[in-house]
């Protein structure tokens, strides 16, 4: 019988040892877990933000939003704020993943763009739920020492002279856009037909593709291992400034604008920290720090009147002008079906 | 005898991460998404792009079985019978890189195998046609070949140096030549390393995917990669667990074959 008490003692032990992660070493005004895009933020704020309010911060971070979303959707982990992309907000909303955020505790929201709050409501229609972070566009790195022309357009993804020279993201999202725009589609198509014909076009360029990733474009392109690749504004910024022959180019026929937003899970379990670190995040200086680290643009219209380097404000990739903007489109979140649609494609896609 | 206390630290254990795990894949293997019951999810590897990578994985995985085989049973042969590799020296050389996460080794043959790579670039530096096989079927080979070697040449090494050397010498005695005693002999005695073997490295070979990824450059799809792809990339854990279902059932097929052979001395990992 004893033995059978110890066995339970220790089942319980390890239960709390288990679901506990960190809560034994909470700061002295409690803890916030912060779930965070990978390379997302300068890391000395979050010992700044520490230091100043006395509240442990427990940080991890993920590399999509499809990675993020189960994790949150089956309660893997208790996450007080979260950071996705517009269409991921808009689809954690449809499944009541979202808490409303109290924007009187987030008095540095001032500081924020109001046009960037418009769009906002383009996925969270009350913008009740989102407080903008960064925001960029898709476009194309180039290596101009290794192009015979400057690049414009995504039709140099299938010109036959660049084989095994193209880089191409590894997400379902990511890879379809170039294709449905070229096709003349929106990138949230839903139209079987619009997409097997991009998906036509994708198998087509499959053979030109030296390697479809979404982590290593960055080095790749550094390394002048590849001539043309597909990639965020803020890395293309950094890949520019590591290698000077490089250069980035939003495509003429549009591309993806993308909008990342700090939301409050429903796991949430300290909410006035989660507001307090949104908050803090919204400070000039702090968006400042952050900006000089990671080289996204940003929504902080504050912000920008510390920064003093005026070449940097003429940087397109960093802020593009609204011609830019206006071709450019946002992912909507089109639904299970469909993004079992656009996954099934794409392995259809690597399996030939 | 020891006391039943002893296994309960194993038994926990198991059930932890182990059994409920297994319980979870198989609640999810069987359902949909609104939890009613199911067989779509295991009927999912039927279709065109799943079966294709299932059977690119098995072709895949049998080569790299075959030539670990073909490498690893010479070398375990001539290994235990000559003085240095009783030493355990050479085995010892064979396991030191397992010290090292199997990760970085595997991004390391990115870099040695990657076009402008090390290898490439002395091929086209002494006028030798260019070394491209990073990033095809050949060079996913090659990286399961190196990460499950030393799987193969352990049980094979430690069975063949067991074997009672008067039997070798009857064998000789009664006119066998080294052939025939190879043949007849060692090798039959041998055999329950070589099974062993070729599941140690079968197994993980049809499952990986950290491989394919890196040296098959996100291009080429197997198993593991659509397994993986239903969990990060869709957001079908169902169709997920359902095919990881399906290709238990490979693994227990292997296995089943391995323990019918084996008698338990090939088992050193």
């Amino acid at each position: 019988m004893k033995r059978k008490v110890l066995l339970v003692c220790g089942c319980l032990t390890a239960a709390v040892l288990f679901t506990g992660c960190g809560g034994s070493s909470a700061g002295e005004n409690g803890e916030v877990n912060v779930y965070n895009w990978g390379e997302y933020i300068d890391e000395d704020v979050i010992g700044m933000f520490e230091e100043e309010t006395g509240i442990k911060v427990n940080y991890k971070t993920f590399d999509t939003n499809e990675d993020m979303y189960p994790i949150i959707a089956n309660g893997a982990a208790d996450w007080d704020v979260v950071c996705p992309s517009e269409y991921m907000i808009q689809k954690m909303m449809d499944n009541d993943l979202l808490m409303e955020i109290n924007y009187d505790n987030i008095p540095n929201i001032s500081n924020i763009d109001p046009a960037y709050m418009d769009t906002v409501k383009s996925f969270d229609p009350d913008a009740k739920h989102s407080v903008p972070y960064l925001w960029g566009t898709v476009g194309i790195l180039y290596n101009k020492t290794m192009v015979d022309e400057p690049i414009t357009g995504w039709d140099c993804l299938w010109d036959e002279k660049y084989a095994d020279n193209i880089v191409m993201m590894n997400n379902p999202r990511d890879v379809f856009a170039p294709a449905l725009i070229s096709c003349g589609y929106s990138l949230n198509s839903t139209d079987d037909q619009e997409l097997s014909e991009a998906a036509a076009l994708l198998t087509r360029q499959k053979p030109l593709v030296l390697k479809y990733t979404t982590d290593e474009v960055r080095d790749m392109m550094i390394g002048e291992k590849a001539a043309i690749g597909v990639i965020y504004s803020g890395e293309a910024t950094i890949c520019k400034d590591e290698n000077e022959n490089l250069e980035y180019v939003v495509p003429e026929e549009g591309s993806n604008v993308w909008l990342d937003c700090w939301v409050i899970p429903t796991t949430c379990k300290n909410k006035e920290n989660a507001e307090k670190w949104i908050d803090f995040l919204c400070r000039p200086d702090i968006a400042l720090k952050n900006f000089e680290y990671i080289y996204y643009s940003t929504p902080n219209a504050a912000m920008l009147d510390l920064i003093e380097d005026q070449e940097l404000l003429n940087n397109d990739a960093l802020f593009p002008d609204t011609s830019v903007l206006s071709r450019c489109e946002t992912y909507h979140y089109l639904g299970e079906d469909v993004e079992e649609k656009y996954n099934n494609l794409w392995k259809q896609v690597l399996s030939e | 005898m020891y006391k039943r206390s002893v296994s309960y630290p194993c038994i926990l254990w198991s059930a932890a991460f182990i059994i409920i795990p297994l319980l979870f894949i198989f609640y999810y293997g069987l359902t949909d998404r609104t939890g009613a019951f199911t067989l779509s999810n295991l009927a999912a590897i039927a279709t065109a792009e799943n079966s294709k990578a299932l059977i690119l994985s098995l072709g895949l995985s049998l080569l790299s079985t075959a030539i670990c085989l073909l490498l690893a049973y010479p070398l375990a042969l001539i290994l235990s019978g000559s003085k240095i590799g009783r030493s355990g020296f050479i085995i010892f050389l064979f396991v030191l890189p397992m010290w090292m996460n199997f990760l970085l080794r595997t991004l390391a043959w990115v870099v040695l195998l990657d076009t402008n790579g090390v290898l490439d670039t002395l091929c086209k530096l002494s006028g030798l046609p260019r070394f491209k096989i990073i990033n095809t079927p050949a060079a996913i080979v090659f990286g399961m070949v190196y990460d499950f070697l030393p799987f193969m040449i352990l049980p094979i090494y430690n069975v063949i140096s067991k074997i009672d050397i008067n039997v070798v010498n009857a064998a000789r005695d009664l006119g066998a030549n080294s052939f025939q005693t190879l043949y007849k002999v060692i090798f039959p005695l041998s055999l329950p390393g070589v099974i062993s073997g070729i599941t140690m490295v079968f197994v993980p070979s049809l499952t990986t995917f950290v491989i394919s990824t890196l040296l098959g450059g996100g291009k080429i799809l197997l198993i593991g990669n659509v397994i993986e792809q239903e969990f990060m990339k869709g957001t079908s854990w169902h169709v997920g667990s359902g095919l990881s279902l399906v290709l238990m059932l490979f693994i227990i097929v292997s296995m089943a074959l391995s323990t019918k052979y084996d008698n338990g001395e090939g088992n050193v990992l």
